[in-house]
């Protein structure tokens, strides 16, 4: 009840003042949409490209997109976690692996926040990495192919939210756990969550050559829940700070019982104690099952291995390693502004901004003034750390970005604006409403030590009338502010795919030159590779049938298959040998019971057959490759099984047979 | 420019009298050609453009504005008449073709010697085996024939193959001419 009256009041107060802004606001952006052109300044004319690229998630498609900035152009969405007909992302054999998990074969999640690697604090444009919220997974893309390569999941864990975020060297990408559960998953009461229920974080390193990551250890904390992080940065840096909620550890109606305590904790973990502590042989091995599953660009293929053990730390057995930073109602966003000096952890129900100071931090830590402990780990004072609040500045806090130019610039759900204040000051400056209710934002480099602070994209939650209306499921909007001068103005409006959380940016001139046109064929170590139409081939092994098959303008080698038998499962390895860069091919076959593949030059895709008649069956190009695409097709022959036909190809009735 | 005044309207007048970013495509006319790609195989434009043999033809292409259709996604087939081809036609011909005024009679010209499909000499021989003649992109059909090892299009002799990213080019020792002419 003291809640809502809160609340309500909050809200009033709010309101008011929020009225009386936009009157102001409103002056500058009439003068601003006459003297500034707006619709210009997102116009990016024929032919001319965008400034940044934005990887957006796709929220609940598992997938991540990629838009132009400032044209909020969608070039093209790339799967991570969902499989993907268009692509044959899931559906070839290639990449089936890489959705396997110790669950078996999940062909979905929830994909949550993207993340650019780093090199000293700054954008390096080598991967991207994003976490699956549902199955606990960190997937890492290769920036140069724009495609999925890794995939690991993660053991103990569950609702892998507060991820996946790297340091500044991406020494590692790191992840923590929404849900506390038990570890190991064991049959047990659910009232007896409190004190029982751990909660997992992750660090899983990045190889720095090759980009592979390997879980080095989890740190099993109290039963909370790990809602986001960021990594320290400059002063900061070997450390990482986790928003919590539900410090109350209740396990039922969180909504009434994770909102009890006055103050959750913002977690500063020690990182580079820990590794030290793990280097010398610290934490335990436990047994454990899950997925690690790679693309190897030479083969053109995914392998899926299963790891058996992990190593996790009891945090009081690194003394120094952890402390807690009392954080005003359950903190939800937990952002590091550019110095690594301040962290700003957004109360979802609180009133203000709360901002917690490195500096003080460290001299409390020093001091060893503590508060209390949860379950041994010291609570600081939340007056020793605090650095300042910004004062009511809307309703509903979620996630904060930084200009790099002292700038911050926060959401707010409830009143659905996004606010720019001032570091230091705590001041506010503007704000500007979103439509509707905004979840994230993003400015590109507005998590690292380097931002540019000239575009932010405000990803909204609810759509509503913001577009023509597409039946009951609305996509979900995002809205483009330049924020280049003092006052934010918006310049675009554009739809979303899935429901996106978080995105990172980066600008276009740093990944252009090293965007992959085509593959080379003759580094193609697929174990089917056919490189020339002449080691075209179809080879039976009892019943099965591997057909080795290129492509190329405009036509199959071979495109006429006889021998095939009913009961027999055709595997199709086809080879695109063109060598010319956006010259896809596809195959698809009538009755096959999976998607196409649509295969890159150079590159071998392979879907399987199983046919279901006698009859003579075609198969065809699935991308308009070229003039003569329509004739780019073939058929197969299927006898009945143990027919006397005998197993035979060609291409141009120059038959081949495999006697 | 139209596109300016289209997509700026009245309020941005300094922004045109600058000519601020909106100028004329610059791809055009040479639409795909433009296109900076130093990775894929050369393609049929730039293998010929990188042939001594070729000035000639390269020459005639660039004044008839289609250096595009060589580098479109075919597939197709070029019979690259080399210089010495052009130098067997009557004194003044090539001088004379690529005047401006008479770009549509080059391109006709050129456009015969190109043909959908990739056919290298010993796709061209089966052809000639099959008695299947190559439709050319002018919509006439050559006589493909053979002479011992040689093969012949339109009476003039294949010398070489060179496959390109988009197709084949096959180097012929004549311009191949219309019969009516």
């Amino acid at each position: 009840m003291k809640n809502k009256n809160l609340i309500i009041a909050a809200l009033a107060i709010v309101t008011f003042s929020f009225a009386s802004c936009d009157n102001s606001s409103n002056k500058s952006d009439n003068a601003g949409a006459l003297s500034g052109n707006m619709a210009e300044r997102a116009y990016v004319a024929p032919g001319e490209h965008d400034e940044f690229y934005s990887f957006i998630s796709g929220g609940f498609s598992g997938q991540l997109s990629v838009y132009g900035l400032p044209s909020g152009r969608l070039f093209k969405v790339i799967p991570v976690f969902s499989q993907d007909a268009e692509k044959a992302y899931g559906y070839n054999e290639e990449t089936k692996p890489m959705l396997n998990t110790s669950y078996g074969f999940v062909p979905w999640d929830d994909s949550h926040h993207p993340d650019i690697s780093q090199t000293a604090g700054e954008l390096d444009g080598r991967w991207v990495f994003i976490n699956g919220n549902n199955t606990p997974r960190i997937a890492k893309i290769d920036l140069t192919t724009f495609e999925t390569t890794e995939i690991i999941e993660l053991p103990n864990s569950a609702g892998n939210h507060s991820s996946s975020f790297v340091t500044e060297n991406t020494e590692y990408v790191v992840a923590g756990t929404r849900f506390s559960v038990p570890v190991p998953q064991r049959d047990m009461p659910i009232d007896e969550y409190k004190g029982n229920f751990k909660g997992a974080l992750s660090f899983i390193s990045v190889d720095p050559e090759e980009g592979h990551m390997n879980l080095e250890f989890q740190i099993l904390m109290p039963g909370f829940n790990y809602d986001l992080s960021h990594p320290g940065r400059g002063k900061s840096h070997g450390w990482f700070f986790f928003s919590t909620y539900n410090t109350e550890e209740g396990h039922t109606l969180l909504e009434v019982n994770a909102s009890q305590n006055d103050k959750d904790f913002i977690a500063a973990v020690n990182w580079k104690k820990i590794e030290e502590y793990v280097k010398n042989g610290g934490g335990k091995k436990m047994p454990t099952n899950y997925a690690h599953n790679v693309y190897d660009e030479k083969t053109h293929m995914a392998t899926s291995t299963m790891k058996k053990e992990v190593v996790v730390v009891d945090p009081l057995e690194v003394p120094g390693a952890v402390y807690l930073l009392p954080t005003p109602k359950s903190p939800h966003g937990c952002d590091v502004d550019p110095s690594g000096e301040y962290i700003v952890g957004s109360g979802k129900l609180s009133a203000n901004l709360t901002i917690h100071s490195f500096t003080k931090m460290l001299a409390a830590i020093e001091n060893e003034k503590f508060a209390g402990d949860a379950y041994g780990i010291p609570i600081l004072n939340f007056e020793d750390v605090m650095e300042g609040t910004v004062v009511q500045p809307g309703l509903g806090p979620l996630h904060t970005e930084f200009d790099g130019k002292g700038n911050a610039y926060t959401t707010f759900f409830i009143s659905s604006e996004v606010v720019k204040w001032k570091l230091g000051t705590w001041e506010v400056l503007d704000r500007k409403p979103t439509y509707y209710s905004v979840g994230h934002l993003m400015i590109p480099g507005g998590n690292s030590r380097a931002p540019f602070g000239k575009y932010l994209v405000a990803m909204n939650k609810i759509t509503k009338d913001r577009y023509i209306p597409t039946g009951p499921e609305v996509t979900q909007s995002a809205q483009l502010f330049d924020i280049s001068g003092d006052k934010m103005e918006m310049i675009l409006d554009f739809p979303t795919i899935g429901e996106p959380h978080y995105a990172a940016g980066i600008p276009a001139d740093l990944l252009k030159p090293n965007s992959r046109k085509i593959f080379k064929l003759e580094e193609n170590e697929h174990p089917f590779v056919a490189k020339s139409e002449k080691e075209a081939k179809v080879v039976r092994d009892g019943n099965t049938v591997h057909v080795y098959m290129t492509m190329i303008r405009s036509h199959f080698a071979p495109d006429n298959i006889e021998g095939i038998q009913m009961g027999d499962k055709v595997y199709f390895h086809v080879t695109n040998l063109e060598q010319d860069y956006d010259v896809p091919h596809g195959i698809s076959m009538i009755g096959a019971n999976t998607s196409e593949l649509l295969i890159m030059p150079g590159q071998t895709e392979t879907f399987t057959w199983e046919p279901k008649g006698e009859g003579v069956w075609p198969f065809y190009c699935t991308d308009f490759c070229s003039a003569l695409h329509q004739e780019m097709q073939g058929y197969v022959r299927v006898s009945p099984k143990g027919s006397d036909v005998s197993m035979k190809w060609t291409l141009d009735d120059e038959w081949y047979d495999s006697e | 420019m139209m596109l300016c005044v289209m997509s700026c309207g009245t309020a941005t007048q300094e922004n045109d009298a600058q000519g601020a970013s909106i100028e004329e495509p610059n791809n055009t006319p040479l639409g795909q050609a433009s296109v900076v790609d130093d990775v894929s195989a050369a393609n049929i434009l730039q293998v010929a453009i990188g042939s001594p043999d070729h000035t000639t033809l390269v020459a005639a292409v660039q004044a008839a504005h289609i250096e595009h259709v060589l580098v479109n996604a075919g597939p197709l087939t070029v019979f690259a008449p080399n210089n010495a081809a052009f130098a067997k036609l009557p004194e003044g011909t090539v001088e004379n073709l690529v005047k401006p005024e008479n770009i549509a009679t080059l391109t006709t010209i050129l456009t015969r010697h190109a043909a959908p499909g990739s056919y290298n000499i010993e796709g061209l021989k089966k052809e000639a085996r099959k008695g299947r003649k190559l439709y050319m992109a002018t919509g006439d059909y050559l006589e493909v024939t053979t002479e011992g090892d040689d093969v012949f299009v339109g009476g003039a002799k294949v010398i070489a193959s060179i496959q390109t990213s988009n197709g084949i080019v096959n180097v012929v020792e004549d311009v191949i001419l219309p019969k009516s002419e």
